[in-house]
């Protein structure tokens, strides 16, 4: 599997990427999910553009977006329910349906794939046992393959809830998929 | 080539203020402040600044167009970097934001824009973060925010997040987006200088071009423009990607070569290989060849080589890859991005896409291939927006310069590169059936 040429990429990619910042912590949910939409729809000259990120604080506080949710947003943005989902249906991002505690999102766009996002995918596969768009029995994970992440120098780009893990080979995905299983123990 | 760089001319990052500061950093804003507004545009049109997304149009002239009396007025930085192979407004975002934040207030109190916004892709969370925490140290200094260093100029800030769709790096579908509507471009005229955000002016500009002005307003348009060709100013951050030995981001005057990036900073291809494609400028961008490394990076040379310098996204693709499958992924990807508003873009993408995997899979008739040509000549200048385009130019381009590799998969009734092309493993695992969907 391991191919020398692939390899050398990587190597580069690991001296050309820069240094990234540490994540900021999740933002708190101490007040009230209404409240907080009020929040960024104050940012905006009309309250409609703030529909996104009340769809994101909507879909932090459920997992997914479930009918309820598009109620709270649109009472708190003043739209309606069905124009919320409307939204919402357009964009990758937004969950319509539950998913697994950890979101796993493959890239396999031009880039990632001519240096081994396939393999990735495909170890992913056999390390959770899942198809992609599929959520593990246990609930632990979802696997999904993505377009263009952005990180096209460094791939093969892997986001686990959201974060890049780049470049991330696929003799690199067992131990990676190991550590979330404990964390997700915990 | 010799070492031309402006906006990622350091080492490491100057994502804290202070770094940002000591290099020199919002002294140029303290200037433009005292400047009139329409000697600063003045100056980016005397530089030949020409916009960084993809377009490659005169920086100074789009804000030229701007009505001088109507308010309110917006400044949108387009941080939607979504065109497959580019990434390079992520390392600026990443490593010099305050270049795009000092860039951006001056930008606005240009064209006299009452608040600016930053659309910056979803999936760019770490990079979100990062512009957030520089827009509050901004804030924190005055140099964001009322009355800015006590010029009276009021200059508002909101980064907004997109979620998930490459359509919204089109300008109108970005505004769409940013009004809280589904992410579909609108009809042009008018154009969004006229009737942009909330009907009102609007200026949209990419993440690196808004960065590159206050280089510009610091050491004069005269200067910028003395970097680069006739007709393609200054420098440019290029993304270089694929079967290379330093894939990454490079800054080069745009007197460079494709070879000198591929080869003088990217190492040239992977050992034991040979270069077999090069994709010049984003996935959307017609194939060159391999005889064509001696191109020069400018937007008239590329264009004179039969493709286009698009968003200065270069990706290399070596030997070992099926162009078949390289088309299908690319068809795919549009397909996938389509909004589904213009009838050429929904179907043409969805049509041409089809016919690929059933070349890929050896189930094409012979006349099918003519009949992609013929989908792709259906889409070609006919949608609302370049979406379409983005399909058909490349997919028609890997058609004509590799023919005889579309042609034997139909003779073989399959593809010949199963084994070696690292596009396989989605189409043709057959432990993972239905691998791609």
């Amino acid at each position: 599997m391991r191919d020398p040429a692939t390899e050398q990429t990587l190597e580069g990619a690991r001296q050309t990427r820069p240094q990234m910042p540490e994540p900021l912590p999740e933002p708190p949910r101490d007040r009230p999910l209404r409240d907080r939409i009020l929040d960024v729809v104050a940012l905006y000259p009309e309250p409609r553009s703030a529909i996104l990120p009340a769809l994101r604080l909507a879909q932090d506080e459920h997992g997914w977006l479930p009918d309820e949710a598009f109620e709270q947003v649109a009472d708190a943005t003043g739209l309606t329910p069905a124009y919320c989902k409307s939204v919402a249906s357009f964009y990758d991002m937004f969950r319509l349906e539950p998913c697994g505690t950890h979101e796993i999102c493959v890239c396999t766009s031009l880039a990632c794939t001519l240096v081994g996002a396939a393999d990735t995918l495909n170890a992913f596969r056999d390390e959770l046992g899942i198809g992609v768009g599929e959520t593990s029995e246990d609930g632990l994970f979802t696997l999904r393959t993505v377009e263009c992440y952005g990180g096209c120098g460094w791939g093969p780009v892997v986001s686990v809830d959201e974060r890049y893990h780049e470049p991330l080979p696929a003799s690199e995905v067992a131990p990676l998929v190991e550590r979330l299983r404990k964390e997700g123990k915990a | 080539m010799s070492d031309q760089r402006v906006l990622l001319d350091f080492e490491g990052d100057r994502r804290e203020i202070a770094v940002y500061e000591e290099a020199g950093g919002y002294a140029t804003l303290r200037k433009a402040l005292k400047s009139d507004p329409a000697e600063l545009v003045a100056t980016v049109d005397t530089a030949g600044l020409r916009g960084r997304g993809g377009a490659g149009f005169p920086t100074g002239r789009k804000a030229s167009f701007l009505p001088k009396d109507r308010k309110p007025a917006y400044l949108c930085i387009n941080a939607d970097e979504s065109e497959p192979c580019t990434f390079k407004d992520r390392e600026i975002m990443l490593r010099n934001p305050h270049a795009l934040i000092e860039g951006i207030v001056i930008m606005s109190y240009a064209i006299g824009a009452t608040s600016a916004f930053i659309y910056i892709r979803g999936e760019y969370r770490t990079e979100f973060e990062v512009l957030m925490r520089a827009a509050e140290q901004a804030r924190a200094k005055g140099y964001v925010g009322g009355s800015v260093l006590g010029s009276g100029y009021d200059a508002t800030l909101v980064i907004h997040r997109g979620a998930g769709a490459y359509i919204c790096g089109e300008e109108t579908a970005l505004l769409s987006s940013l009004e809280g509507e589904r992410g579909q471009p609108r009809s042009k005229p008018p154009f969004p200088a006229v009737a942009g955000l909330y009907a009102a002016p609007t200026l949209v500009n990419n993440v690196e071009t808004i960065a590159t002005v206050p280089f510009i307003v610091e050491r004069g348009g005269e200067w910028y423009a003395s970097i680069g060709t006739e007709r393609s100013k200054g420098t440019r951050v290029f993304s270089l990607a694929g079967n290379v030995k330093r894939p990454g981001n490079y800054e080069l005057p745009l007197t460079a070569t494709l070879r000198d990036l591929i080869e003088g900073q990217g190492g040239g291809v992977v050992d034991g290989h040979r270069i077999k494609a090069i994709i010049p400028g984003g996935s959307s961008t017609p194939v060159l060849m391999p005889d064509q490394i001696d191109t020069g990076l400018d937007y008239e040379s590329i264009a004179a080589a039969g493709s286009m310098s698009g968003s200065g996204a270069v990706t290399v693709v070596d030997d070992r890859t099926c162009i078949v499958q390289l088309a299908l992924r690319t068809a795919e990807f549009y397909k996938h991005e389509s909004c589904g508003k213009c009838t050429p873009c929904r179907e043409g993408t969805r049509w041409g896409t089809d016919i690929l995997r059933k070349i890929e899979m050896g189930e094409a008739g012979q006349g099918e291939l003519d009949l992609l040509l013929d989908v792709c000549d259906r889409i070609l200048g006919k949608c609302l927006c370049p979406l379409g385009d983005a399909m058909a130019m490349p997919v028609a381009a890997f058609v004509s310069r590799f023919r005889d590799e579309f042609q034997r998969h139909i003779d073989e009734g399959g593809c010949p590169f199963v084994d070696t092309s690292p596009f396989s493993g989605l189409y043709h695992d057959h432990d993972h059936a239905g691998a791609h969907a």
